[in-house]
């Protein structure tokens, strides 16, 4: 079978772009909250920051393709790899019984749907900009006196509906659940794991997706004034 | 293992068994009632006994699989209560004894469940996918003529030690029957594995994983996705470290494969 061949059919080849696609996607979710947390710096930083981005040119659609067929594989496995999974087993038991498969690891479509919807209106937001339009307009006139898109006012208007804030909190954790079991899972498919590495990755795993959840929920929660020093160092 | 009751507590239980005439036939529970159960009986030695009854009143005896009925062969093969081998660690259903259920349960026998092991009868299932993933690569070529020295070629302890955890892989199905998606990954890698971590497996070990997984895949299983349902009631406690390793070989096969040198010599002209 030819390696391109082998990949997209063969369920190790499918699992193993499954893999690497999610840690594409985990690349660059731990990359956009770093970049989001210049929210609790003087707004000319992330404004900067955004202005920065969107003057990448055709660099920045280079990655925005990219980060799309990431994330069109990772989806069509998702539901390919459930297809034929449900098919292998066409009768089920009448007792179900679970040894050890964790709920996280049970419901990875689930949490991952949920995540693709907030994703879908996340971009119709800010990349976008269909639901507020109006909000496009809000401009920021830099040091240098360059007017570039007023991101900082965009967040926070946007985190001050209760509905927004509510459903960006169940996006980014869910989103982190469905890493929690991602992210070892990922090390087994590719081979970079054993016994002797399976706590402690487990271990990292969850570290690392609990630092992502609250890393995120913290804007929010800012921006509504629930955090005791956090939220003074936003600028309404 | 001694019982703690003596083999004199006689119980009760109800057997629940999934009664199926044929492949194509519609299937059901049917509850068998069996009392005067002995503490010290096997669960398969239980069966017997129901099918006894069932003889003497002229009804069809249940079919199941069953041969050495010590561990070993891996023909048996029921899910008991939900769990494949039953509520047992490390063990085959054969190895099941009546002593681990009390008076009054209610026990749940059903077959094996995957697409790819098709229902032949009542408890029996057709688990010959096994045989032709074996037949796509789980052997060596050997010239057979004078049996060589043992020790001819030396093993190392550790690979040894390793390929013999493989090796105990009794080819019962289990872990495809726990997967929750009908996955054969544990018996693929610990088939793969086997003969992978020995000297005498090398020549044909890229080869050898390439057909095994797709033999695998064409016999129809699911995906595995890591959930170790597989490794949690196999009765050889084989690992999952295996499908990893097995994951690994894959992809190094296939990329040696595609970017190995062409021979000027083999071909000639073409
Ligand atoms: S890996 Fe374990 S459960 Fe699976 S076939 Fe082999 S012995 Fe049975
Ligand atoms: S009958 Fe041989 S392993 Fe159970």
């Amino acid at each position: 079978m030819n390696l391109l061949g082998a990949l997209f059919q063969s369920s190790i080849g499918k699992k193993l772009l499954m893999a690497v696609t999610g840690l594409v996607l985990v690349g660059f979710v731990t990359g956009h909250l770093v970049g989001n947390l210049q929210i609790f710096l003087p707004p000319a930083k992330i404004n900067t920051y955004g202005h920065m981005l969107e003057s990448l040119g055709a660099g920045l659609w280079a990655i925005r393709l990219f980060l799309l067929a990431c994330v069109a594989i990772h989806l069509w496995l998702a539901f390919k790899l459930t297809a034929e999974n449900r098919a292998a087993r066409p009768q089920g038991y009448g007792v179900e019984h679970t040894n050890r498969a964790t709920l996280a690891s049970r419901v990875m479509l689930r949490s991952g749907i949920v995540v693709l919807v907030f994703l879908v209106y996340h971009l119709g937001h800010f990349t976008l900009r269909v639901q507020h339009p109006e909000w496009s307009e809000h401009t920021f006139r830099l040091a240098d006196n360059t007017m570039v898109r007023d991101v900082y006012r965009m967040t926070v208007q946007g985190f001050n509906s209760a509905g927004i804030s509510c459903f960006y909190l169940l996006g980014v954790g869910l989103l982190a659940y469905h890493l929690n079991h991602g992210l070892v899972s990922m090390c087994q498919t590719l081979g970079l794991k054993n016994e002797r590495w399976t706590t402690g990755l487990e271990r990292a795993s969850a570290a690392f997706c609990w630092l992502y959840f609250l890393g995120n929920a913290v804007i929010p929660l800012s921006v509504r004034g629930w955090l005791p020093v956090l939220s003074g160092l936003i600028q309404r | 293992m001694v019982s703690e009751r003596s083999s004199k507590e006689f119980f009760a239980v109800t057997l629940r068994v999934w009664r199926q005439a044929g492949p194509s036939a519609s299937g059901r529970f049917v509850d068998y009632p069996a009392t005067n159960v002995s503490p010290d009986m096997s669960f398969l030695e239980l069966l017997d006994v129901v099918n006894d009854g069932l003889t003497v009143k002229d009804e069809e005896p249940i079919a199941f699989a069953h041969d050495c009925r010590e561990g070993i062969c891996g023909t048996c093969s029921c899910t008991i209560n939900g769990k494949p081998h039953g509520p047992g660690h490390g063990i085959a259903t054969c190895q099941l004894y009546m002593r681990s259920f009390k008076d009054g349960d209610t026990i749940i026998v059903e077959p094996f469940r995957a697409r790819a092991f098709p229902l032949v009868k009542d408890l029996v299932t057709d688990r010959s996918a096994f045989d032709r993933i074996q037949q796509a690569g789980g052997f060596i070529s050997v010239r057979t003529g004078a049996a060589p020295d043992a020790n001819s070629i030396p093993v190392p302890k550790d690979d040894a030690d390793l390929a013999m955890d493989a090796a105990t892989c009794i080819g019962c199905g289990a872990c495809v029957a726990a997967c929750k998606n009908a996955s054969a990954m544990l018996f693929v890698a610990a088939k793969v594995s086997h003969l992978g971590l020995m000297p005498q497996g090398q020549p044909e070990r890229d080869k050898r994983v390439l057909a095994m997984v797709q033999a695998m895949d064409e016999a129809g299983f699911g995906n595995c996705t890591n959930q170790y349902e597989c490794s949690a009631v196999c009765p050889k406690l084989i690992t999952h470290d295996f499908i990893a390793r097995m994951n690994r070989d894959y992809v190094k096969a296939l990329f040696k494969a595609k970017f190995k040198p062409v021979s000027s010599a083999s071909g000639g002209a073409g």
